[in-house]
C-alpha cells in the first residue's frame, strides 16, 4: 500500500505529534509498505529518506503559544505536487484543524483521507469565524482517529462527528534492553536481596501528588528499616531536596533522587531495579511510564487503579496493591523482593502483555483503517481548487 | 461616464455572479457529502460481507465442535441474508456470536495450537475491527451530511436533487477479545 503521511509541525523540533508520526512511518516501512511524510523543513535540513520537506515553518502564535507551521501558497504548491507525484492509496493527515500542511492538504486532496486528531484542550479557541473555513476542509475526511479519550471528545464537542480510538504506542524494543546505571547492580548482577538489599525504583514527577510519590515514601519508612540494605531510586521532574527532606534522616542516604534524565539514562533506570514501583492515586488512563517499564522487563508493583489492572491484566503481569495504602504496599514490595523466582516470572509476563500496546500493534490497527477507507483502483489526486 | 443604470446592472450583475459562486460551492460541498456517505457505505458492506465470510470460515473449519460451528454458521448466514429491516439486529447477533464463541475458556489458546487456527484468528481480529472502523466513518459521514441538509440554503433551495437523508447504522460491534 502507498500512504501519504503529512506531519503539520517541523520535523527536527521534538514533539509528541512528530515522534508518533516517526513512530509509525517506521513501523508500516517494516510491514513492507511504501511510506511517503511531507513536513514544514528547511530544504537542506537532515531528512530520513522517506520524509520530503516543505519548506520552512514560520513561528506563530496560535493556540495560546507559538507554534512553528506552514502555509502560504509555496507549501500549498509543494503539498499539491507531491499528492499528485505520490500516487497514494491513502493521504494521511495529522493534526488537520491546526493551520499547517495538514488543513492545506485536506483543502487541496480528493480522495480517501485519514484524519488522526492528537490535541486535546479544554476550553474551545475555535472561533466561530473560522468555524466553516474548517468544516469545508474536515469534511473531505474520510476516516478519523483520536490518539486517546481526551482528543475524541475534543474532537466530538468542537467540530461534532466521532472517531475512532487507536492510542499511541510504546516502541517497546526501545527498553528492551539497556545496561544498568553506574552504581547498580541491576537484575542480573548478583542477587543481593537475600541480604535485605535490593532497590526499589519510581520515575514520574515527583512534585505531582496524584504520581503517589509520598505512598511510596511512606512505605519506605517501613521497609527501610527492615531491611538496611535496600535503597530507593527515584527519577523524573522535581526539586530533589523537597523530596529528602520527607525521608527519616537515618534513611537519606539510601534514597537516590536522578531528578530530570535523558531518554538513555531512563531506560538505565529501569533497568538498574528489581521491583518498579508505580503508586498514582489516579488521572491515569493508560500509564505510558508503566508501559515503558513493563517493555524494560521489570518486575512491577502498581496502585490498583483502573487503568494499571487493565494493562497488567488484573495482577497477572504485575502486582497490585490497594490504591494509597502505604502498609500494603510496603508488605507487597518485601515479598516480592524475598522471592525471586516470582519476580522472575513477573518480568517475563509483564514483556507479553506490554506487546498488545507495542507500535506494531497500533500500525496493525491504523493499517486496518486504510484498508477500510481505501478504494479499489483509485490514488488521491489534488486539484488547485480548493474547498 | 457610464450612464447611471449601467453602475447599477454592473453591480446587480456582480452580486448575481458572487451569490452564484457561493451557491454553487455549497452545492458542490453538499454533493461531496453525499458522494462520501455512498463510499462509507460501500466499504461498511464490505466490511461486513467480510466479518461474515471469515465467521463461516472458521465454521466450516473443523478447527471448532459441532455446536459452536453450528451457532457461528447459523448467526453468519442470518447476517448475510438478511433484509434492509433485519439487517442491524442480525449483524448485532453475530457480534454477540462472535464474542461468545471466542470467549470460551482457552478458545484462542487452542485455536492457535491447531493448524491454521492462527491464521484464521487473526483474519477474524482484522474483520471485526474493519466493521467496527467502517461504522464509526459511515456514521460519522451520515453525521455530517445530514448536518448539512438541515441549513436553511439547502432546504430553499433543491441543492440535495433527489439523494434520500442518509440514516445511521446502529449495531453492536464490539469485537470479540481474546
Amino acid at each position: 500500500m502507498r500512504v501519504g503521511i503529512v506531519c503539520p509541525y517541523t520535523w527536527d523540533v521534538p514533539g509528541g505529534v512528530q515522534q508518533h508520526i516517526r513512530d509509525l512511518a517506521e513501523a508500516l516501512l517494516g510491514f513492507g509498505h511504501h511510506v511517503s511524510v511531507i513536513t514544514p523543513a528547511d530544504d537542506d535540513a537532515p531528512l530520513p529518506d522517506y520524509v520530503v520537506p516543505a519548506g520552512r515553518a514560520v513561528p506563530v502564535p496560535y493556540n495560546g503559544s507559538v507554534a512553528r507551521l506552514a502555509f502560504g501558497f509555496l507549501s500549498a504548491s509543494r503539498v499539491r505536487r507531491w499528492i499528485n507525484e505520490g500516487d497514494f492509496d491513502v493521504l494521511h493527515v495529522h493534526e488537520p484543524a491546526a493551520p499547517s500542511l495538514g488543513l492545506l492538504a485536506c483543502w487541496t486532496a480528493d480522495g480517501p483521507i485519514v484524519g488522526t486528531f492528537h490535541a486535546s484542550y479544554e476550553k474551545s479557541r475555535m472561533v466561530s469565524v473560522t468555524a466553516p473555513i474548517l468544516q469545508s476542509a474536515l469534511e473531505k475526511i474520510t476516516g478519523r482517529i483520536a490518539v486517546s479519550e481526551a482528543a475524541r471528545k475534543t474532537l466530538v464537542e468542537h467540530l461534532g462527528g466521532d472517531a475512532v480510538l487507536i492510542p499511541n504506542g510504546v516502541a517497546t524494543e526501545k527498553y528492551a534492553m539497556a545496561d544498568p546505571l553506574p552504581g547498580w547492580p541491576g537484575r542480573n548482577g548478583v542477587d543481593q536481596t537475600v541480604e535485605g538489599g535490593g532497590t526499589l525504583g519510581f520515575l514520574g514527577r515527583m512534585d505531582e501528588p496524584r504520581k503517589g510519590l509520598p505512598v511510596l515514601l511512606r512505605a519506605f519508612e517501613i521497609l527501610g528499616r527492615e531491611r538496611p540494605g535496600l535503597r530507593l531510586l527515584l527519577a523524573g521532574p522535581g526539586d530533589a531536596d523537597d523530596v529528602v527532606a520527607k525521608v527519616s534522616p537515618e534513611l537519606r542516604d539510601r534514597v537516590v533522587v536522578l531528578g530530570m534524565v535523558s531518554e538513555e539514562d531512563k531506560v538505565r533506570a529501569y533497568h538498574s531495579v528489581d521491583v518498579f514501583v508505580a503508586p498514582n492515586l489516579g488521572g491515569e488512563s493508560f500509564g505510558i511510564v508503566l508501559a515503558e517499564a513493563m517493555s524494560a522487563g521489570a518486575p512491577i508493583l502498581a496502585s490498583d487503579i483502573e487503568a494499571f489492572d487493565r494493562v497488567l491484566r488484573g495482577g497477572r503481569a504485575g502486582a497490585l496493591f490497594p490504591v494509597g495504602d502505604h502498609e500494603a504496599l510496603a508488605a507487597a514490595a518485601g515479598e516480592l523482593l524475598d522471592d525471586p523466582a516470582r519476580r522472575k516470572q513477573l518480568s517475563a509476563e509483564a514483556r507479553a502483555a506490554v506487546r498488545v500496546y507495542d507500535w506494531s500493534a497500533v500500525a496493525r490497527d491504523v493499517l486496518r483503517v486504510y484498508e477500510t477507507v481505501a478504494l479499489d483502483g483509485l490514488t488521491v489526486t489534488a486539484s488547485g481548487r480548493g474547498g | 461616464m457610464f450612464p447611471g443604470w449601467i453602475i447599477d446592472a454592473l453591480f446587480w450583475i456582480a452580486l448575481l455572479f458572487l451569490v452564484g459562486v457561493y451557491v454553487s460551492w455549497r452545492a458542490t460541498r453538499l454533493d461531496r457529502l453525499h458522494v462520501r456517505v455512498e463510499t462509507a457505505r460501500a466499504a461498511l458492506d464490505a466490511a461486513l460481507v467480510r466479518r461474515a465470510a471469515v465467521a463461516l470460515e472458521l465454521a466450516a473449519s473443523r478447527l471448532l465442535d459441532p455446536a459452536t460451528s453450528l451457532v457461528l454458521a447459523t448467526a453468519a448466514h442470518e447476517a448475510r441474508t438478511a433484509d434492509a429491516d433485519g439487517r442491524e439486529f442480525a449483524e448485532s447477533d453475530l457480534s454477540r456470536a462472535l464474542r461468545a464463541v471466542v470467549d470460551q475458556p482457552e478458545f484462542a489458546a487452542t485455536l492457535e495450537d491447531r493448524g491454521d487456527g492462527k491464521a484464521v484468528l487473526d483474519e477474524l481480529a482484522a474483520a471485526a475491527a474493519k466493521v467496527v472502523y467502517a461504522r464509526n466513518f459511515y456514521n460519522d459521514a451520515v453525521a455530517a451530511a445530514r448536518t448539512a441538509r438541515s441549513k436553511l440554503l439547502i432546504r430553499v433551495l433543491p441543492l440535495a436533487g433527489k439523494a434520500p437523508l442518509p440514516d445511521f447504522f446502529e449495531i453492536d460491534d464490539d469485537p470479540p477479545k481474546w
